[in-house]
């Protein structure tokens, strides 16, 4: 294990205790926007630990996966947000 | 050139500690409005951070069959038009909600549109 090696697991260590932060919000949150956000948060933790995967991994088919991912969560997101403004 | 790869993965772990500090924000924030704000802006940066860290990693792929650069770009691009987005119209939709805001909020203009009725509050229904 070289010195790079060593630097991108530490950074898969640091976004998963970054959506273990989101994971809180998400339970405790008060109302429904904070839970959203926090979704949305997680969401794009996630995606780069997609990308990080995909580079340990050397499989570049990974990517299109973070794509589509990354997609739902927009979708997601706005329509949430039209059904509590009673849009939808 | 391990001094590439060096680079790259310094960038990763300043977008791995950028995530973190969003995800801190999203704790200690008093307000709604702030934790879509903080929860949304910084997140963005450490994504896009992340993604260019992968790519500089992989930089003796980069005009091969296997396209990282053109998939990392497409990623790029699309977190940075579609997150403000996604963020401003749930922030609005929590406006006009009626969501209290922060005791320490010092400016409303949102508020001083609607009195001037530049902006016309939408109807619900």
């Amino acid at each position: 294990m070289t010195n790079i090696d060593l630097i991108i697991y530490i950074s898969v260590g640091i976004m998963s205790i970054a959506m273990l932060l989101g994971l809180v919000r998400f339970f405790i949150g008060p109302s429904v926007v904070d839970r959203v956000i926090a979704f949305d948060s997680l969401t794009i933790s996630s995606l780069a630990i997609i990308g990080v995967i995909a580079l340990i991994a050397n499989r570049m088919i990974y990517m299109d996966v973070a794509i589509v991912y990354g997609l739902l969560s927009f979708m997601g997101v706005i329509v949430v947000a039209k059904y509590i403004q009673k849009g939808l | 050139m391990e001094i590439i790869k060096l680079i790259g993965a310094i960038v990763l772990l300043s977008g791995a500690l950028s995530l973190l500090v969003s995800a801190i924000g999203l704790l200690r924030m008093p307000d709604v409005y702030n934790r879509v704000q903080v929860g949304t802006k910084a997140s963005t940066f450490g994504a896009i951070l992340s993604f260019i860290g992968i790519a500089l990693l992989k930089y003796d792929m980069w005009f091969t069959n296997e396209n990282w650069l053109g998939r990392t770009i497409i990623l790029v691009v699309f977190i940075l038009l579609t997150n403000p987005v996604s963020s401003h119209v749930l922030m609005r939709a929590a406006y006009f909600m009626k969501f209290p805001l922060s005791k320490l909020t010092k400016v409303d203009m949102l508020k001083d549109d609607i009195d001037n009725k530049v902006v016309k509050e939408p109807e619900n229904e």
